[in-house]
């Protein structure tokens, strides 16, 4: 339905709404792997290559821990927001602590060909789609 | 012990303001830290995506306003499948109370996270008296 557009998302309002779609996305149902809900994570599909995006603001890149075995992406880490014992505080929003999530993906993916990237507070994982997973064309004789 | 708890989720606060915006789209409020020490008041904003040529601050009769817009061409040729959070630009102003030296404000973005450092004015700073 989207691919009909030449650029789906060329205003803002058209990507919050195609993101607003997805919330009800049952692409990634609840597995049995183990874990917290943080990060939120959003996920995407360009050809044979899904990307899932996750907001990370604040997370130092060292303290951060992308592990893949299979089809199971665990990412945990420390989110820190600490100023000191000097300080007196004024609004406290920033949430800190721990985090640790793992999530089994629907395809098969190839492990050794994830690329992950973080930048301005966004971690981007780049998964292509295993060789095993894609469909073959049949020919009839 | 707070670093050990786990981390819940935060659902993105959409931003109600008082003037329309001309451009479709949602705005979204920087989750914000306010902290205060002897010479400066330290403001810290979560706006991950932002990159530092998105954002303008603005001082304006003691309002001080932070926007900071995203790129949202890099999801050009993505096609949704599965979504948790929604994506916008950053908005939200705060009115100053008290007095800051307004030249020498100054910002820092890191890994999504705009400080704000806020000099007070030298009049206002605690001034430690010695005793003769």
């Amino acid at each position: 339905m989207m691919a009909l557009l030449p650029n789906p998302f060329d205003t803002l309002l058209q990507l919050q709404q195609a993101l607003d779609t997805f919330r009800t996305s049952s692409w990634l149902e609840p597995s049995p792997s183990r874990g917290g809900a943080y990060p939120p994570m959003n996920v995407f599909n360009k050809g044979e290559t899904y990307i899932i995006i996750t907001e990370l603001p604040g997370v130092n890149k060292a303290d951060l821990d992308i592990q893949i075995k299979h089809n199971t992406i665990r990412i945990s880490g420390t989110k820190s927001a600490s100023y000191g014992e000097t300080a007196g505080q004024h609004r406290r929003e920033r949430l800190a602590g721990r985090f640790d999530r793992a999530l089994t993906l629907p395809i098969e993916i190839d492990p050794d060909q994830v690329k992950a990237e973080y930048r301005d507070g966004i971690l981007t994982l780049f998964l292509p789609r295993a060789a095993s997973d894609m469909p073959k064309s049949i020919k009839v004789n | 012990m707070s670093t050990a708890q786990e981390l819940p989720v935060p659902e993105k606060k959409e931003l109600v303001s008082k003037e329309e915006k001309t451009v479709p789209g949602r705005y979204y409020v920087p989750y914000t830290d306010i902290y205060e020490t002897e010479s400066a008041l330290i403001m810290v904003m979560e706006m991950p995506g932002v990159e530092q040529n998105d954002l303008s601050i603005l001082l304006e009769n003691d309002v001080l306003r932070v926007e900071g817009r995203i790129d949202f061409s890099k999801y050009d040729g993505m096609e949704p499948v599965y979504a948790e959070y929604n994506v916008g630009p950053y908005a939200r102003s705060f009115t100053l109370a008290g007095k800051f030296d307004q030249e020498s404000i100054s910002a820092q973005l890191a890994d999504g996270v705009l400080t704000l450092t806020l000099p007070k004015l030298k009049e206002v700073q605690p001034r430690r008296i010695p005793i003769n």
